[in-house]
């Protein structure tokens, strides 16, 4: 009674279509337009970064695609079908997981368990007020800590954790629900370099062998450069680039937004 | 009709500008200071008492010797509210907030008992005003002037604010402080006088919202407890923090009681709630208000890990239950008694910690189940003829559908808004059970609650009241380890996390409150049953604060900690009421020590030494996790 509901596949039922398209996505906030008519998609198995200097509108962006923020307009749509303006607990039904900027763990429960209330949620049986919680999904979540190396830490509290291993942590849990989508937000903020690469060393392997489709914004180029298969870029609300790492790096609007004035970005 | 909707509208309007005094003293402390004072309905009341000495020695027919009594009593409340921010608040900003609360609320007792010792218990009733005594004559109906005096006090009152906030360095350093407190720090202002001259402006805001009830109302020693639960209707509806939202919902409070006297008359307070409750769901921080900064339940200090008992613990238990079961060999009759009476305690403090503990939600109204689950029981014998068993069963639900209701609109808040809106909703259920005379009884109560023939005697009753609350509390325990309890602590610990793996978490948190509210009910029954009566201060606000009390001794993170709460804090207190009269000030001068003494709370303390002697290498890793925020 404990399993997992599978999905079909990890890999979407037709390989060839993006998991994630978002068309024309509009956000204003008080005549501001954070967002302003951006469309991208993100195929199966591959990782798309999201860059740009700050205030560009990648949070809201971010925002908007995991349930937090509901666009002005436009459209977000997941394996085909629309989770535009959706909650994030609905849009994590649908099978999209993420990890936060600023790290989000259940502190008063152990490393397991935080991966268990994962499992336990995707499995429908948080309603049951008997039975012992830790007795549930108690493999399938150590499994998921095997994949993320914190397999040897799953006794201790979240609340004591190095950040580096916080981090994977929470990869484990967004991976819980066996997402199609993976969402993260700054994963690699305030962590060491070597332990950046690793992270996102770990998470390019995660996404092909299951073929996940990730999102995740940025600010370390070298990040980007190393495990992003496109990057894309937004600049006041506007996309201005996308393509390849090299691509990105070598177009002029793009080099203008960070070393230049801006005035060529062709704003408003 | 045109003329009575008029007048009654002219009564609301001066009724509010007392309301708008006070809470617009509460907003700006709040703003300032993060602190929401219970106390402010007891400054309140200090200033009427104040007022009623001073005017009466100035010698009440002078202009001046009212209106300057009027006015000093206002100052000599603000210059009390120095004494109370230096010697109390001053050393708690950085407790949890709901310990604030609970300081707080340790002024409130202190203060009615500094006034019973004063004024004595009598009513006291204040001349009128010199100069405002007649009538004017409006739609054929009388008018005192006094009345139109109060209009014109409330807005006159929001310009002088309004001016004193644009137009003072004063005011412009108080808008700072609430905007971004750390910011106004680090510019170099001096905060400590800031937040004691807030603290004394808004005591004598609050003073003079007393001394100005004065000719319309006798001054009495329940004018603190109902002023500030009016108030904090007041705050939630306008929004904490807003001036013009506290004027605008103490104009629609006070409207709504007017009008509420001629169509319910009995229930004037269910067409507040209403009121409040429209306003909750589209605007959820009230009228003017904005949501905190970060979310409520942002970031707060991690929660520690919790652990099922060890075999040690279990062990204990079974030993202390053991005892339990084997006291009425040997006990005499008077300790029966007061173990049943714990027992009960017990549960109902079990009941609080779990929406507290595990759910992370505060109540400073949890009596408001103990009673309705005692009336419940009580309204069944009475009017149904019901006998104790099904009285018993049927006690809790009502108990838990008032859960239901209420907490509806509770978890759509959360931390001192949250606390406010329960104990708001518990001095409705109060309100009602003492208004509704021909249901309740009123003050009167409703006697003759006695059990079946089995359990009347001391022993059966006591056996009875062990077993069903040993079994509610290891439910409840369950619960905590179960999913859906898991589920409830990842709400507390995590809320934006919580959404993000699906969880709902209101709904989860709602279920919790009503969860906590029925089995509240069941101890409010059984208290029924073991004192055979019911009295409306079973779900009074000095009952929410027992509940509290218990918990917090206890300890709020462990599971068995309220339990063991509930037994301290009841002979505690016990041994104080027969120790004095004045137990009030003993207990709110203990809870007011306790807080500033340990602002962690007595766990947080005995956690600290923990760590102390353990010493694991854990700390460097808590640094960097700050760091990385």
């Amino acid at each position: 009674m404990n399993a997992i509901p599978q999905l079909q596949g990890a890999v979407p039922a037709a390989t060839q279509d993006p998991v994630l398209v978002v068309r024309d996505l509009q956000k204003s906030f008080g005549g501001v337009r954070a967002v302003d008519g951006v469309s991208f998609s993100v195929e199966a198995g591959t990782m798309l970064a999201l860059i740009g200097p700050n205030g560009a509108g990648k949070t809201t962006c971010f925002n908007m695609l995991n349930g937090q923020l509901r666009p002005d307009g436009g459209e977000v749509v997941l394996a085909g079908r629309p989770i535009t303006g959706m909650k994030p607990r609905v849009v994590w039904r649908m099978g999209v997981g993420r990890t936060f900027q600023i790290t989000a763990t259940f502190t008063s429960m152990t490393v397991r368990e935080n991966v268990q209330m994962a499992l336990i949620s995707h499995a429908g049986g948080i309603w049951s007020p008997f039975g012992r919680a830790r007795d549930r999904h108690a493999e399938a979540a150590d499994a998921l800590l095997a994949q993320v190396g914190m397999l040897e830490q799953a006794e201790r509290a979240c609340g004591v954790l190095a950040y580096g291993d916080l981090k994977r942590v929470e990869l484990a849990v967004a991976l819980a629900n066996q997402p199609k989508l993976l969402l993260m937000d700054e994963p690699t903020a305030g962590m060491a370099p070597r332990e950046r690469i690793e992270l996102m060393a770990l998470t390019a392997e995660i996404a092909a062998a299951k073929g996940i489709a990730v999102l995740f914004t940025e600010h370390d180029m070298d990040v980007v450069f190393t495990h992003s298969d496109s990057v894309i870029v937004l600049d006041r609300g506007r996309l201005i680039a996308h393509g390849t790492a090299e691509e990105v790096r070598r177009d002029p609007n793009v080099r203008a937004v960070y070393l230049g004035s801006g005035a060529t970005s062709g704003g408003h | 009709m045109v003329d009575l909707i008029l007048t009654q509208t002219l009564n609301g309007l001066a009724s509010a500008s007392s309301l708008f005094l006070v809470a617009s003293g509460l907003s700006i402390i709040f703003g300032v200071t993060r602190i929401v004072n219970f106390a402010h309905g007891s400054l309140y009341m200090l200033g009427a008492y104040l007022a009623w000495t001073l005017v009466s020695a100035f010698g009440a027919a002078e202009p001046l010797g009212f209106w300057g009594g009027v006015v000093l009593a206002a100052l000599l409340v603000g210059l009390l509210g120095v004494v109370i921010e230096v010697l109390v608040l001053r050393r708690i900003y950085q407790a949890p907030e709901l310990f604030q609360l609970l300081a707080t609320f340790g002024v409130v007792l202190m203060l009615q008992d500094l006034a019973l010792a004063t004024w004595g218990p009598e009513d006291k009733l204040g001349p009128r005003a010199p100069g405002l005594k007649s009538f004017v004559i409006l739609f054929d109906n009388r008018f005192p002037t006094y009345e139109l005096f109060l209009i014109a006090v409330g807005p006159l009152v929001l310009l002088i604010l309004w001016l004193l906030f644009q137009k003072t360095r004063w005011g412009t350093l108080v808008r700072a402080a609430t905007q971004d407190r750390e910011m106004v720090g680090a510019l170099g202002v001096n905060q400590r006088l800031l937040f004691t001259s807030v603290f004394a402006f808004g005591s004598m805001l609050a003073g003079l919202g007393g001394a100005l009830q004065l000719p319309r109302e006798a001054v009495n020693l329940h004018m603190d407890l109902s002023m500030i639960s009016e108030v904090f209707v007041v705050v939630v509806v306008g929004g904490l923090g807003s001036v013009t939202g506290a004027y605008l919902a103490a104009v629609l409070i006070g409207i709504l009681h007017a009008f509420g006297i001629l169509i319910f008359p009995k229930i004037t307070l269910v067409l507040v709630f209403l009121v409040m409750a429209v306003v909750l769901v589209v605007k959820p921080y009230g009228l003017m208000g904005k949501a905190p900064i970060g979310g409520a339940r942002g970031h707060g200090p991690a929660e520690p890990l919790l652990l099922p008992a060890d075999k040690l613990t279990k062990l204990a238990g079974l030993i202390a239950l053991l005892l339990l079961v084997l006291a009425p060999l040997v006990a005499p009759d008077h300790i029966l008694l007061t173990l049943t009476e714990l027992v009960i305690f017990a549960l109902f403090a079990a009941s609080l910690h779990f929406m507290m503990g595990p759910g992370g939600m505060a109540s400073f109204g949890h009596a408001a189940y103990f009673g309705l689950g005692a009336y419940g029981a009580a309204l069944a014998v009475k009017w149904l003829g019901a006998s104790m068993e099904p009285a018993l069963i049927f006690a809790p639900f009502l108990a838990g559908i008032a859960g239901v209701v209420f907490g509806w609109f509770c978890v759509r808040l959360s931390g001192v808004y949250l606390a406010m809106l329960t104990l708001a909703f518990a001095q409705i259920a109060w309100a009602t059970a003492f208004q509704w005379v021909e249901l309740t009884g009123g003050d009167n109560g409703i006697l003759g609650v006695w059990p079946s023939a089995w359990a009347v005697s001391k022993t059966g009753f006591y056996y009875l009241a062990l077993g069903i609350c040993v079994l509610a509390i290891l439910a409840l325990r369950l619960t905590i380890f179960s999913p859906l309890g898991y589920a409830l602590r990842a709400g507390r610990d995590n809320p934006l996390r919580a959404e993000a793996i699906g969880l709902d978490v209101m709904r989860i948190q709602w279920v919790a409150f009503a969860v906590a509210a029925f089995a509240a009910g069941i101890a409010g029954a059984l208290f029924a049953f073991f004192k055979g009566s019911v009295f409306p201060t079973y779900m009074a606000i000095p009952r929410s604060v027992d509940a509290l009390l218990m918990v917090l001794l206890g300890g709020v993170q462990t599971v068995a900690g309220p339990v063991i709460g509930a037994f301290a804090y009841a002979g505690l207190s016990e041994q104080l009421m027969k120790a004095t009269m004045y137990w009030r000030f003993g207990l709110g001068l203990s809870i007011v020590l306790l807080v500033i003494l340990f602002p962690r709370g007595l766990v947080g303390a005995s956690l600290m030494l923990r760590e102390r002697w353990t010493r694991r290498p854990e700390p460097a890793a808590r640094v960097a996790v700050e760091g990385g925020r």
